[in-house]
C-alpha cells in the first residue's frame, strides 16, 4: 500500500490526451448544435473564434511558462507579429486567392513563421537571463512590438508592396490599397477565420505538444525544468532546448495571432498590450503549469464568463474578480486538493470492491 | 589487489592499464574564489579501468575539483586531460558527451520524473530519432523508444530497481536515489564516472552492497571511476589509487595501504576520523 502511494500513473498522461481531444471536440459538437437550432446569441457566436484563438496563445505560452518554465510576460507581441502577419498576407493575395481555407492557411504559415523567427532572434540573447530579468526583457519586447506596429504603414498597388515608417508616405497609385495605417490598425482585413479552422487549430497544437511532450526532446525540456544543472551532466545542451521550446512557443502564439486577426474587418497595434499577455498567462497560471487541458478549459471559461455576468451590469468585473480568485484559492488550496484525491481514492476503492463482490457472486 | 606501476609523468595507475593512454591526466589544477585558493597545484592520473578515490576532511575542495573536471568551473590554472582531450572551454554536456559523467553530493535527480524517465534522460544523446518522427510517430521512433527503455530497464536492474521504474522520482527512499543518481550516470555511457560520496546517509549494509556494486559496474562496463567518499571502509575497500586533499592541495597519493599508514594523512584526516 505504502508503495502504491509513489507510484506515478504513468497511464494518466495518456488517458488526459484522450480526454482533452475528445473535450475539444465534444464542445465543438456542442456549440455547433446550439448555433443550427438558433440557441446561441450573437455576442457568443462572435466570441468563438476569439475563443480558440485564446487556447492556442493559452497552450503556446504553457510550452514556455509551464513545460519550460520561464516566465514571459511579452506572449502579446508574439501575438501582434502574427495577426499582422497574417492580415498583411491574407491581403496581399486575396485578389488571387479565391478559395478561403488556403488563404487562411498561408497566412497562418506565413504569421508563425514570422512570429517563430522573431522568438528565435530575441531568444538568443534573452533566453540566458533568468527569473525577473527575463520578465522584464520579455515585457519590454511586447510594448516594443506595439510601438513598431503602432508606426507602420503597409500598403499595395500595382508597383508593388509599399513600406512606410512614422509618417504615411506610401504615395500608393491610384487603386492601390492601405493594409496597415499606423495607429489605424488593419482596416480592410478579409475575415477568412472560422470557428472550424480554430477547433481544428486547436487541436493540431495539442497534438504538436502531447507529441513534443512524448519525444526525447520533451523529457529533456522537463529534466532541464526540474534541475538544469543535472541536465547539463548527463549531456543536455540546454540553451538549445530553450531556444527550440521558445521558438515554437512563439511560433504557435503567431498562428493564434492570426486565427485572431483574421476574424475581425479591422485591429489595432494597440489591442496586443501588457492586458493580453498577462491574459494569456492568467490562463496558464488557473489552468496549471505545464496542464494544457487546463489552459483550454481556462481560456474558454474565462473568455466566456464577462459575457455571461452581462446581466450583473456594473458588478460584471467585481464578479469576475470573485470568480478569479474563487478559482485560485481552490486549485491552490492544500486541504482542498487532498480532499479531493481523498475523495477520488475512495470512489476508485467503491468501484473495485463492487466489481470484486460482482465477480464473486458470478463465481 | 591490482600493483600500482609509475607513469611518465610522476604517479601511479594500475599495471594492467600502463599500455593505455590515461583516462584522465590532469596538470597543475587550480582555481581561486576571490582570495581563496579553493584548489591548487592538482595533480592526478587515473588509469583506463582504475577505480580512484579522492578523500580529504570537510571543504577541503573535493566536489570543487568533480566542478573542474566537468566544466561546471573553469579552471584559472592547469590542465585537464581527458582521454588525451582538453577540456578547456567546453561545457559541461559537451564534456559529459566526451565521456565523463558523475553524480552530486547534494542529490540532483529530475524529482518529478518518473524513475524510469530519469534513466531515459541519461540516454537522451543515444536515443536517434528525428524531431519529425517523433511527431508522426514513425515505426522507428516507437523502435528506437522501446529499445531505450529496455536498456533503461537493464540498467535499473544492476541495482535492482526495475519495481521502482514508475515510481517518483523525489518520492525514492534516500539510498535508492543515490543508485538511481548512479544508473543515470551510466545511461550517459561514460568512460569515467564520477561519484561524489555515494555512500553518504548510507547503513553498513547497503554500503557494503554499494561497494561490490561499483566494483561489478568497473568490471561489467570496464570503464573507470573516482569517488568521493568519507567512508574509509568503502574507500580503503575498493580503491586502487588515493588521493588525499586538504586545503585544496593535495598532501598525499599512494596505495590504500600507503595512505592508511602515512604519517601526515592521519595527522590531517584519518586520525581525527578514527580518534
Ligand atoms: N562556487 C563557490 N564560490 C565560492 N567558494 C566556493 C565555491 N564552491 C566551493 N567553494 C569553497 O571551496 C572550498 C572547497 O569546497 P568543496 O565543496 O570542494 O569541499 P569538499 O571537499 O567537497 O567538502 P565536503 O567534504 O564537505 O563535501 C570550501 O571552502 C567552499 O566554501
Ligand atoms: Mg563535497
Amino acid at each position: 500500500m505504502e508503495q502504491m502511494k509513489k507510484k506515478l500513473h504513468l497511464g494518466k498522461t495518456n488517458r488526459e490526451k484522450v480526454t482533452t481531444f475528445g473535450l475539444v471536440i465534444a464542445l465543438y459538437v456542442f456549440v455547433e448544435i446550439l448555433q443550427r437550432t438558433g440557441n446561441l446569441s450573437n455576442l457568443m457566436r462572435g466570441q468563438l473564434v476569439p475563443i480558440c484563438a485564446y487556447m492556442i496563445m493559452a497552450l503556446s505560452l504553457n510550452l514556455t511558462v509551464g513545460i519550460l518554465g520561464e516566465l514571459s510576460l511579452g506572449h502579446a507581441g508574439f501575438v501582434s507579429i502574427g495577426a499582422f502577419t497574417g492580415v498583411t498576407v491574407a491581403s496581399l493575395l486575396r485578389p488571387v486567392v479565391s478559395q478561403n481555407w488556403i488563404l487562411f492557411v498561408i497566412a497562418l504559415v506565413a504569421g508563425g513563421t514570422l512570429a517563430g523567427i522573431v522568438g528565435f532572434l530575441i531568444g538568443i540573447p534573452v533566453l540566458r537571463l533568468r527569473g525577473d530579468y527575463l520578465a522584464i526583457v520579455t515585457l519590454a519586447f511586447g510594448e516594443i512590438v506595439k510601438s513598431l506596429v503602432n508606426n507602420l504603414y503597409i500598403g499595395f498597388d500595382q508597383n508593388g508592396i509599399h513600406f512606410a515608417f512614422l509618417h504615411d508616405t506610401l504615395n500608393l497609385a491610384e487603386g492601390g490599397k492601405k493594409i496597415i495605417a499606423g495607429p489605424m490598425g488593419a482596416t480592410t482585413i478579409p475575415k477568412v477565420s472560422t470557428f472550424l479552422a480554430g477547433v481544428l487549430l486547436v487541436l493540431f497544437c495539442l497534438y504538436f505538444l502531447y507529441r513534443l511532450l512524448g519525444s526525447k526532446m520533451g523529457r529533456a525540456i522537463k529534466a532541464m525544468r526540474d534541475n538544469s544543472i543535472a541536465a547539463e551532466s548527463v549531456g543536455i545542451n540546454i540553451t538549445r532546448y530553450k531556444l527550440t521550446a521558445f521558438t515554437m512557443s512563439a511560433f504557435m502564439a503567431g498562428m493564434g495571432g492570426v486565427l485572431f486577426g483574421l476574424n475581425y474587418s479591422s485591429i489595432i497595434a494597440g489591442k496586443f498590450n501588457v492586458d493580453l499577455s498577462i491574459l494569456i498567462l492568467v490562463f496558464v497560471v488557473l489552468g496549471g503549469l505545464g496542464n494544457l487541458r487546463g489552459s483550454i478549459i481556462a481560456a474558454g471559461v474565462l473568455t466566456v464568463l464577462p459575457e455571461l455576468l452581462r446581466s450583473l451590469r456594473d458588478y460584471r468585473m467585481l464578479a469576475y474578480s470573485i470568480v478569479l480568485i474563487a478559482i485560485m484559492l481552490i486549485t491552490n488550496n492544500q486541504i482542498l486538493v487532498q480532499w479531493w484525491t481523498q475523495r477520488k481514492k475512495d470512489l476508485k476503492n467503491m468501484f473495485t470492491r463492487l466489481r470484486k463482490s460482482g465477480q464473486g457472486g458470478e463465481g | 589487489m591490482e600493483r600500482l606501476v609509475p607513469t611518465p609523468s610522476l604517479g601511479v595507475i594500475p599495471e594492467r592499464d600502463s599500455g593505455k593512454p590515461l583516462i584522465l591526466d590532469i596538470h597543475g589544477l587550480g582555481i581561486d574564489f576571490g582570495g581563496l585558493h579553493a584548489v591548487e597545484d592538482f595533480t592526478l592520473l587515473i588509469g583506463h579501468t582504475e577505480i580512484a578515490g579522492l578523500i580529504g576532511p570537510n571543504g577541503a575542495g573535493k566536489t570543487t575539483v568533480f566542478n573542474l573536471i566537468t566544466s561546471v568551473y573553469q579552471p584559472t590554472r592547469g590542465v585537464i586531460l581527458f582521454d588525451g582531450y582538453d577540456t578547456r572551454g567546453k561545457r559541461p554536456d559537451e564534456v559529459c558527451r566526451m565521456g565523463i559523467a558523475r553524480t552530486f553530493q547534494n542529490i540532483r535527480l529530475f524529482k518529478d520524473m518518473s524513475v524510469l524517465d530519469n534513466v531515459l534522460v541519461g540516454m537522451h544523446n543515444h536515443v536517434q530519432y528525428s524531431m519529425l518522427s517523433a511527431f508522426l510517430h514513425t515505426p522507428s521512433y516507437h523502435r528506437k523508444e522501446k529499445e531505450a527503455r529496455d536498456k533503461a530497464m537493464e540498467l535499473l536492474s544492476l541495482f535492482d530497481m526495475q519495481h521502482m521504474a514508475k515510481w517518483q522520482a523525489g518520492s525514492l527512499p534516500y539510498g535508492a536515489q543515490r543508485r538511481l543518481e548512479i544508473v543515470r550516470a551510466l545511461a550517459t555511457e561514460p568512460k569515467l564516472l564520477l561519484l561524489d560520496e555515494p555512500a553518504a546517509g548510507m547503513n553498513p549494509a547497503e554500503t557494503a552492497e554499494l561497494m561490490q556494486n561499483i566494483r561489478s559496474i568497473r568490471d561489467r562496463f570496464g570503464i573507470a571511476i573516482l569517488l568521493i567518499e568519507h567512508d574509509m571502509s568503502l574507500v580503503m575497500g575498493i580503491c586502487e589509487g588515493i588521493a588525499v586533499l586538504n586545503y585544496g592541495k593535495i598532501i598525499a597519493k599512494g596505495s590504500p595501504e600507503q595512505i592508511r599508514n602515512n604519517p601526515t594523512v592521519i595527522e590531517a584526516y584519518l586520525g581525527k576520523q578514527e580518534a
